[in-house]
């Protein structure tokens, strides 16, 4: 009988379950959870606040989810250190574990800038993990002035689920937009404009250089009162486990499209991982929870015997903020690079689209994101554009941009 | 597994199943009340222009994008159908962001929504089928 041992129980830790499972029915799985909760959905931390779910909701998979796929799960326990010549896991609580294979989903953790005086200020928090959510929901009232450092995906949207609880939110970034990884100067703009009419105030391109306790002292030389901070200046993967045996690692451990990594039987997925980005043939840390369920699926069947591959993963997001929804996906190619933009705007809403090569590259949409898989389809294939009428489907994505007998193969059969 | 088919050849492009498509899944027994005056939420479209129609629902893919995309764990494949559990689901629409045919869609609610074949309405098999003038749309296994 196989001997399975994850370590990590998020996302990619639930696709590696079933992954296996898809295979091989009676192996032994052992998965290491260094949190003390069920699977849950990372980004659902937001929605938690805003009461949009709750804690039974929010678990990623039913309650019977281990029992079914016969999992033994550490709940509260820690992997120390890898022994590869051994093949076991020395955990924090004095115990070992031996594996045949060996999953790493270790994910990533908040970064921490070593800012001056950050421990003189008493109600600080990170937002990861539901324990964060909680402290946070614990540690506010209506009068509370918050300060976010950080106007990324994981800032404005602890901003989005705070507003109605607190009596004030800021958000500063050292940045000169919002959302700087998924938008470009434009996109971010609308978004920013939506953001500040809903309430949120924004210092951009200026950062908290000190604190001293409830204060923060900018770069630009303002003082910013509150009475509760929460930074969400970037998060980093956690790899020290694996570098320490020699395992491959740029920022991130280094997986192929089998999600093995450098060493034997040893096989790595989700946010810790750096992989091949398929839209601009780079590797990336893509740091997003379809991704690390599609990565760890992947991996899983192959630790089972199988030879799966995922070789079409690209950056892509979905997010809403106050009602207004915007997705991107792939590489934004501009002229710069070579490509060619197709826009398409208003007051509120816009459209681009990164036309590189004859394929469709990436896109940014704020606004009516209905049918909008059909362009990431459109991606993740390398559809050649002069194949089907781009004309049409850049209007707005739609089936009947593609010429009659593909449609009948999309739609005729079983896929 | 029995899934939902367009022939393109028949499609009047007269948007019926997406009227019978609503009504089945309004909970309501009148189809008046259920979607005069109202905005509807179909789970199937139709698509084309004046010459060429077509309906789209979802493809119930055996390997489906939507399910191992979702962020909350609502989508599933129960006996191959794909359902969405409405409660858990936040809205976020990453399903929307991945679904290569266009399939999904946000309800009134907000949250999204996906032809689980009629099921668990009251129509109990695909009302858009029943009520295709044309047999346009069919109901079988391939």
């Amino acid at each position: 009988m196989s001997k399975y041992v994850i370590i990590g129980n998020s996302t990619a830790a639930a696709g590696c379950i079933e992954g296996i499972r898809s295979v091989d029915n009676s192996g032994e799985i052992t998965v290491v959870s260094g949190e003390n909760h069920f699977v849950y959905s990372r980004p659902l931390i937001s929605y938690y606040l805003e009461e949009k779910t709750d804690l039974q909701r929010m678990k990623y998979r039913p309650d019977d989810f281990y029992e079914k796929n016969k999992c033994n799960v550490l709940y509260g326990v820690k992997a120390e250190k890898i022994d590869k010549e051994k093949s076991e896991v020395y955990l924090d609580n004095g115990e070992k574990l031996s594996y045949e294979k060996l999953m790493i989903a270790t994910g990533s953790s908040p970064f921490v800038p070593p800012f001056k005086g950050l421990d003189t200020v008493e109600n600080k928090f990170s937002f990861m993990t539901i324990d964060d959510a909680l402290a946070i929901e614990k540690t506010v009232d209506e009068n509370s002035k918050v300060l976010i450092v950080g106007a990324g995906l994981i800032g404005l949207k602890c901003a989005e689920g705070l507003l109605e609880k607190v009596g004030k939110i800021s958000v500063c970034d050292l940045a000169d937009r919002v959302l700087s990884s998924i938008f470009d100067d434009e996109c971010a703009k609308i978004m920013q404009n939506h953001l500040e009419e809903k309430g949120i105030e924004f210092l951009l391109g200026d950062s908290a250089e000190e604190f001293n306790g409830n204060t923060a002292k900018m770069m630009s030389g303002k003082d910013v009162e509150f009475d509760v901070l929460i930074l969400a200046v970037g998060v980093r993967s956690n790899i020290a486990i694996a570098k320490e045996i020699g395992i491959d690692t740029n920022r991130a451990i280094l997986v192929d499209n089998a999600m093995k990594t450098s060493l034997e039987n040893i096989y790595s997925a989700g946010d810790c991982t750096e992989y091949v980005d398929f839209s601009s043939n780079s590797k990336k840390v893509m740091a997003i929870l379809p991704n690390a369920y599609l990565q760890g699926n992947t991996a899983g069947k192959n630790m089972a015997g199988e030879s799966a591959v995922f070789d079409n993963a690209i950056p892509m997001n979905s997010i809403g903020f106050f009602g207004l929804h915007a997705m991107s996906a792939g590489s934004y190619f501009d002229e710069k690079d070579g490509g060619k933009c197709y826009i398409e705007k208003g007051e509120r809403h816009i459209k681009k689209l990164f036309v590189k090569d004859g394929v469709l590259s990436g896109f940014i949409i704020i606004g009516d994101v209905s049918k909008a898989g059909i362009y990431t389809n459109l991606i993740r294939n390398k559809t050649e554009l002069s194949e089907i009428d781009f004309e049409t489907i850049k209007k707005s994505p739609t089936l009947f941009a593609f010429s009659k007998e593909n449609r009948g193969k999309m739609l005729g059969g079983v896929v | 597994m029995k899934r939902v088919f367009v022939n393109e050849k028949w499609c009047l492009g007269c948007h019926l199943c997406e009227y019978n498509c609503a009504f089945a899944n309004s909970g309501l027994d009148n189809m008046a009340k259920a979607l005069k005056d109202k905005k509807i939420y179909p789970r199937i479209r139709i698509e084309g222009d004046e010459n060429i129609n077509y309906a789209v629902s979802c493809r119930h893919c055996t390997d489906p994008m939507c399910v191992k995309s979702c962020i909350t764990g609502a989508l599933s494949i129960n006996d191959g159908v794909i359902t969405i559990n409405q409660e858990k689901c936040v809205g976020c629409l990453t399903c929307i962001l991945v679904c290569p045919y266009g399939c999904i869609s946000q309800n009134e609610n907000s949250v999204a929504q996906k032809c689980e074949l009629c099921l668990k309405n009251s129509s109990g098999e695909p009302a858009c089928v029943k009520g295709c003038p044309n047999n346009a749309i069919v109901y079988e296994e391939r």
